[in-house]
């Protein structure tokens, strides 16, 4: 198939009904709203069913039954917006029910702005829900990237039967590429013979929950939702890196912002300064293990994010103490500037930080 | 021998943990029977509160999803959106539909979404041990009104079948009793007529029924019943807001 330019929001919907999503629950929020507009003439052409929910939280909640149903569904949202679904999220997570989440993030915390920002990354990876549960983070960099990811992200939902989050800034929201719309690897998946679909008088009926008030039932669900998780750390890692070995400088970027740390690299690769970069492709789990791949001329580690340090935490897990771990971070809808990053890493590369 | 009663194969075989007198089990009981009456239960998903009935997806022989507190009519209204041939209901409670999930019931009513509720008002927050409910009456004891609840700091108690029968989607709207037997037949009637109005495709259903908390009443059960009539009934008149026929 040949490329098309679209809005990065529209690409996302247009992604999600070529993965086979046949409903979204949503309400409006900036800057994602684009995201229900496009399902909501889409999506019935497509044969799906989009509905304006009431709210955030009712929208998660639909998502919960209709995933619960066995459908492939979807909702999109905005960082506050995404706060109120955290109660629907921690159901889906405990109750095992496959969905795909979109978070175009902006600036917070509270009402914080409409301008783009990456300040949810404690809340995607963290789990912004109670107990313990994770959730398969993806961040794209890219319309086709986040185009490849939601196709990719529907299926994995329903591999390991959980939500799957999409965490974009709304840089990429709002902005337009050329994209390309492939067909997906092929991937076996297992039937939904778990799904409340009416027993049909075939079956015993089928419960979607996440309650166990036996601390005993409630631990041996624990455990496995515990091995789900391990073998999502195993095999779902994702992430671009280059230079490591001979960097002397790495930096460490997600998002829009590793677009413009790329920049910043080529400006000082051609000031002589070797640097090498690792971008997280999923978040959660965290690519810990390329870290170990960095050589012995690294002077030092740049985060760069748009959030007063989250990701540094992982950064700093991964590093394990053998490098110093630097931030460079905006916040409010600021975006960090070539120059700002070249500055620090001509700092780190001098050994004068 | 004659079989002349059996427990209803809308019931699972499990034991209900409800208090000794709590009417639960004889709501969900209309409800089981309704669904294999109209020979809808094996096309049935339903939908657990969180309150004293949390536990109902144990309970009910047909497929069930377990939902937030006061969550279910927008987890009944994604099942239904991909089940559309299919009989959804939520069961809930006073604390779980009328205070936490008010947005959720008037929105599902307001969508006309053709899910059926059954709404179990006992005037108390039971599961969590007798709380003052958005139904507790003015002057009526809780563990958050010891005193009784007071007009002047919580307002009075809300009515939740006169509300909701000002929109026009909610097609089939009735509260009823359990605290006699000819209540209980009202009941079902009422249960199996706001089904029918799903299954005909009408739009929202709902029916209130007045029930007992002798646990946390701090009564006997036969106290707990003559108390509903007393007090409640008076404040909660039962009978018909909105019938799909009649109000087409």
């Amino acid at each position: 198939m040949s490329k098309v330019l679209m809005k990065g929001n529209e690409a996302v919907g247009a992604a999600a009904i070529k993965a086979g999503c046949k409903y979204f629950f949503g309400y409006p929020i900036t800057p994602s709203s684009e995201i229900p507009e496009y399902m909501s003439k889409a999506l019935p052409e497509a044969g799906g069913v989009f509905l304006q929910a009431e709210s955030e939280v009712a929208a998660i909640n639909m998502v919960y039954g209709a995933g619960g149903a066995g459908a492939r569904v979807m909702t999109a949202s905005s960082s506050p917006g995404i706060s109120l679904k955290q109660e629907g999220i921690t159901y889906i997570a405990g109750a095992e029910v496959p969905c795909v989440i979109v978070n175009m993030m902006r600036g917070g915390p509270g009402l914080g702005s409409i301008q783009p920002g990456q300040a949810d990354y404690f809340q995607s990876t963290r789990g912004g829900g109670n107990g313990d549960y994770r959730t398969l983070c993806y961040a794209p960099s890219s319309i086709q990237e986040i185009v490849d990811l939601v196709i990719l992200g529907f299926d994995k939902a329903d591999y390991y039967r959980n939500p799957v989050l999409i965490v974009a800034d709304g840089m990429i929201g709002q902005m337009m590429e050329a994209v390309e719309f492939k067909d997906p690897a092929p991937i076996d998946l297992p039937e939904k013979d778990w799904a409340t679909t009416g027993t049909g008088g075939k079956r015993q009926p089928n419960v979607v929950n996440s309650l166990f008030l036996q601390a005993e039932e409630l631990q041996a669900h624990n455990d496995r939702l515990e091995k789900k998780y391990k073998l999502i750390e195993e095999n779902e890692v994702l992430y671009e890196a280059y230079g490591l070995e001979e960097a002397e400088v790495v930096l460490v970027a997600y998002g829009t912002t590793s677009r413009i740390v790329k920049t910043a690299m080529k400006q000082a690769e051609a000031k002589g300064i070797k640097v090498g970069i690792i971008r997280p492709i999923t978040l959660w789990p965290f690519p810990h293990d390329v870290f170990k791949t960095i050589g012995n001329n690294a002077k030092g580690i740049l985060t760069v994010e748009m959030s007063a340090g989250q990701m540094i935490d992982d950064v700093k897990i991964a590093v394990e103490g053998r490098l110093p771990v630097y931030f460079n971070g905006t916040q409010g809808g600021m975006v960090p500037t070539p120059a700002s990053v070249l500055a620090d890493i001509e700092k780190i590369a001098g050994g004068t930080k | 021998m004659t079989m002349v009663y059996e427990k209803s194969k809308g019931l699972t075989d499990v034991p209900f943990h409800y208090c000794p007198g709590c009417t639960h089990g004889v709501i969900h009981k209309l409800v089981a029977e309704s669904l294999v009456e109209l020979g809808v239960l094996d096309d049935t998903i339903g939908v657990a509160p969180v309150g004293c009935s949390v536990l109902a997806y144990k309970y009910f022989n047909c497929d069930m999803q377990e939902a937030a507190h006061g969550r279910a009519p927008a987890v009944a209204t994604g099942i239904k959106r991909v089940h559309p041939d299919k009989v959804v209901f939520s069961y809930q409670g006073d604390g779980d539909l009328a205070s936490i999930g008010a947005g959720e019931i008037v929105h599902v009513a307001h969508r006309a979404e053709k899910i059926t509720t059954i709404f179990v008002n006992n005037a108390i927050y039971g599961m969590t041990g007798g709380q003052m409910a958005p139904t507790t009456l003015v002057g009526q004891k809780t563990t958050t009104s010891p005193l009784g609840r007071d007009e002047a700091l919580s307002g009075k108690p809300i009515r939740i079948s006169e509300m909701l029968a000002t929109i026009d989607g909610a097609k089939f709207v009735e509260r009823v009793s359990v605290d006699t037997p000819a209540n209980i037949r009202k009941a079902k009637k009422a249960i199996k007529r706001a089904f029918e109005c799903q299954i005909k495709g009408e739009g929202f259903a709902i029916v209130e029924v007045l029930s007992t908390c002798p646990t946390n009443w701090g009564l006997t059960p036969v106290k707990a019943l003559d108390w509903l009539k007393d007090n409640m009934i008076p404040y909660y008149p039962l009978g018909n807001f909105r019938n799909f026929e009649e109000g087409k």
